[in-house]
């Protein structure tokens, strides 16, 4: 038997807007091109290709089957900015062949920073998953596929959950194939589905590429390649961002033709079919125990987590960033919370990277930025604003006598000024 | 064609006699192509016998290298022209070689860029003549297989040369007028570079910057103009030493102070920066004709005691300039290439520049803002002070990213353009 499992990544970030140390206000966010490069995608890919989804899994009725992964703070983009598209993926919820997974709404690193700040989030996307698609996510897939054995283990004790999923990285499975359901160390139930990256990114990086010697890839051949699997494997992995089709790959590439005929192509072998990562998880049996200490993630050749922590500024600016949810959390302000929380998307810490800038690469793919450090500067601006708002939200709080208040004033603005400068005083107060 | 290469190479300036990049340029080059195995005959102009011998560090009596240097310029000779002709004379002072010249009566080309028709002083034709007359001298004693020329006062020079020879002419282009002056050219000064640039083989430009310039500002075809980056000498570790007890940043200009290099913005985004933060000095190292306007500046804005004027440097001091800063700042409003950019990250100091620049095509470690937007420029020389991991970044990485660019890829370049040129000849 070989399933065909495929699971798309659907995520934009609140990118930025150019915040000087001379900004003041709380605006933080591009709008404008926020809302230009969600209804490009949004027309590009998203709506083209959720149309052609919904029409194969009518064709196929109900042997196509495939998995989203749709970021919280996508999912409010798209609810200002396009909302049609919400609407096609409810369409294709409605079909009972879509399932939709769980990660952190905010598309963020905080597995790695701070564990409460981690579940709440996961609680977070699964309500929105809950209210626009009537569904409770059973499958995580943490950000970028950043996974460890103890990430399983806590998403074993946070519950709910049958499958985690990851890349299929060689160094970890050795002589193994990522073709088998695998289970984590120190889990009970838990599965662990692992990508298999060569075929996912055949489609994914190489489909439109004519130095491949494989080029053009055609369905009927992939399909070989999947039916290939009988015998030594159970499932392949395809797990790929959405913007794949029509965005990563142009529609005159013929990705959507691929996608079109891939399920006819595929189901002409009688031993294969589709699956979602939850019927992948119910229907094998784990093979083996498979032990990741280190943490792993699907970013780059290198695939750990040099693309967001890999430099000095990168560190830096997670870690002032995850030293404030004490003081942000206390404020029990709304507003400040998910600025905080819009800070933490992984994309952030991205356009910080500086492994290949001057040779310019994938890095740059939607990067506001011209250069890393440009990314930063802005990055520490606008947290340095949240810092002096959230200072001046817990002073208010301390304060609720109004004559106080008015006498008052003098001395806050003096403490505001010190504190404009966090970093030192920060330092000094701990 | 004989086997070596036989270069007629015309400049203007070279060190130790030297008040811009161009001759800082001409060394570097120089070396790297005699390394490579090419002969050069370099004529030079000089200001006058006594000036000559009382500055004279590389250069001995007959014109020839001394022993240290003679090793890397073995293929160097040197041809001297005895001249007032300097490139970059800060118009106000003269404080290096203002004083003998002015003795012998020698009238200098001004770089007031205010007024167009001052720009140059009145001899400054005949100057550029009597190198002209005196290389085509030397030229019919010298043998070469191409004429290589540096910058405009070169040009009538080696347009004469290439005319009686009849060999193969490359000018090579480290500034334009439109740098130096805007769009308050010198007409007589853009009409030789034009000329010069039609009649050369081949155009070297240090940019894909001034290449640009070349195309649209002096009807030049792109399919003439070849771009060869500067490169940087390597010296070998420099050690940053910060003085002890330094209790403020430091925040570098480098260079003539002059409407080309912005030193403006320089002074306005200081005064943002001071908004900000208090524990900041900003040093503006060099002179120009805009010094006094500068010193003014900064004390109508009311930072005259965070701004330090320290003239023009050399030698010991421009190392111990660079020793003491947290950041380089070059805010050229036109910049062909920007040789002191890498000087400062070989010193061990990060760099923020304008995107109006030559190396910012190939310097990608370092912050750029444009010249004019001085709240960026603030914005991004608060974050370097602000955050050391950002200054150390762009340190290391700027290092690393500095290290390959070599004069030796430079001459390499030359040598193939060269070899092309010889080819169709």
């Amino acid at each position: 038997m070989a399933s065909v499992c495929f699971y798309f990544q659907v995520h934009q970030p609140f990118r930025l807007r150019n915040y000087t140390i001379f900004d003041t206000d709380s605006n933080y966010y591009d709008d404008h091109k926020n809302a230009q490069i969600c209804r490009k995608v949004a027309s590009k890919c998203y709506l083209p290709a959720n149309s052609l989804m919904l029409e194969l899994i009518k064709k196929y009725n109900g042997k196509f089957r495939i998995a989203y992964s749709i970021t919280g703070v996508l999912l409010e983009q798209l609810q200002s900015y396009a909302p049609e598209v919400i609407k096609s993926f409810q369409e294709l919820a409605a079909t009972g062949c879509v399932e939709f997974l769980a990660e952190t709404y905010y598309h963020s690193l905080s597995s790695l920073y701070s564990r409460s700040e981690f579940i709440e989030q996961i609680k977070a996307q699964t309500q929105i998953i809950q209210k626009l698609f009537g569904q409770t996510p059973k499958v995580f897939r943490n950000t970028e596929l950043i996974y460890n054995n103890d990430l399983a283990a806590l998403i074993e004790q946070i519950g709910g959950f049958d499958a985690i999923l990851a890349e299929g990285v060689d160094r970890i499975l050795g002589y193994r194939s990522p073709n088998f359901v695998y289970r984590p160390p120190n889990c009970k139930k838990l599965k662990l589905l692992l990508k298999n990256y060569r075929l996912s990114d055949d489609i994914a990086f190489r489909f439109s590429n004519r130095d491949w010697s494989q080029w053009p890839l055609t369905a009927n051949k992939f399909a070989n390649w999947v039916s290939a699997v009988n015998g030594c494997g159970n499932v392949v992995n395809l797990f790929m961002d959405y913007e794949t089709f029509g965005e990563h790959q142009w529609e005159d590439t013929g990705i959507f033709n691929f996608l079109r005929h891939l399920p006819q192509e595929i189901l002409k072998h009688p031993d294969n079919n589709f699956k979602t990562p939850s019927e992948v998880a119910a229907s094998y049996d784990s093979a083996d125990v498979v032990d990741i200490p280190y943490t792993i993630s699907w970013a780059d050749i290198e695939r750990d987590l040099s693309a967001w922590l890999g430099n000095p500024i990168q560190q830096n600016a997670i870690i002032e960033l995850y030293k404030l949810e004490e003081k942000v959390k206390s404020t029990a302000d709304e507003s400040i919370i998910r600025d905080w929380r819009k800070l933490q998307t992984s994309d952030h810490f991205y356009y910080m990277c500086t492994k290949w800038f001057a040779d310019g690469d994938v890095h740059k793919y939607f990067n506001p930025y011209d250069s890393p450090y440009d990314s930063y500067i802005n990055f520490m601006n606008v947290m340095e604003n949240l810092n002096s708002r959230s200072f001046m939200a817990l002073l208010e709080k301390e304060k609720p006598a109004p004559d106080i208040r008015i006498k008052s004033v003098q001395p806050r603005q003096k403490v505001l000024q010190s504190n404009n400068k966090f970093s030192i005083s920060e330092r000094k107060q701990r | 064609m004989s086997n070596t290469m036989k270069t007629l190479m015309l400049g203007w300036e070279f060190p130790p006699f030297i008040s811009g990049g161009l001759g800082t340029a001409c060394y570097g080059l120089t070396k790297a192509m005699s390394q490579l195995g090419m002969e050069i005959t370099f004529v030079l102009p000089i200001a006058d016998k006594s000036s000559y011998a009382g500055h004279l560090k590389m250069l001995n009596a007959e014109g020839h290298l001394q022993s240290g240097e003679q090793s890397k310029l073995k293929n160097v000779r040197f041809r001297t022209i005895l001249s007032g002709l300097r490139p970059y004379i800060p118009s106000e002072k003269f404080e290096i070689f203002g004083k003998k010249m002015e003795s012998n009566g020698a009238d200098f080309w001004q770089s007031n860029s205010s007024a167009s028709g001052q720009n140059y002083g009145r001899n400054i034709c005949q100057e550029v003549h009597h190198y002209a007359e005196k290389v085509v001298e030397i030229a019919s004693v010298e043998d070469f297989d191409i004429i290589h020329a540096h910058d405009w006062m070169t040009f009538p020079a080696a347009i004469a040369v290439a005319d009686i020879s009849q060999k193969p002419l490359v000018v090579h282009v480290h500034s334009t007028e439109f740098d130096r002056s805007g769009n308050n050219i010198n007409q007589m000064v853009y009409d030789i570079e034009r000329q010069g640039m039609h009649v050369a083989n081949k155009i070297i430009a240090v940019s894909n910057y001034t290449k640009n310039i070349i195309t649209s500002r002096y009807g030049v075809s792109p399919n003439k103009v070849e771009v060869v980056y500067n490169g940087v000498e390597d010296n070998g570790d420099t050690h940053s030493s910060i003085p002890a007890g330094k209790l403020d940043k430091i925040v570098l200009f480098l260079g003539r102070i002059t409407m080309q290099k912005g030193p403006e913005y320089f002074i306005a985004s200081a005064k943002k920066v001071l908004e900000k933060m208090n524990n900041v000095k900003f040093i503006m190292a060099g002179d120009g004709d805009m010094t006094h306007r500068m010193i003014d500046y900064a004390a109508h804005l009311g930072i005259g005691h965070k701004v330090f004027f320290t003239r023009f440097l050399r030698g010991a001091n421009v190392d111990r300039a660079y020793q003491m800063a947290d950041l380089f700042v070059m805010p050229s409003v036109s910049e062909p290439f920007g040789i002191a950019p890498l000087e400062a990250i070989k010193h061990n100091v990060p760099v923020l520049i304008s995107k109006q620049s030559g190396v910012s095509e190939i310097l990608h470690h370092a912050l750029k803002v444009d010249f004019w937007d001085i709240n960026q420029m603030a914005n991004k020389i608060i974050a370097v002070l602000k955050y050391p991991l950002l200054g150390k970044l762009l340190r290391e990485n700027g290092r690393c990213e500095t290290a390959k660019i070599r004069w030796e890829n430079s001459a390499a370049q030359i040598n193939n353009i060269y070899k092309q040129m010889l080819a169709c000849a």
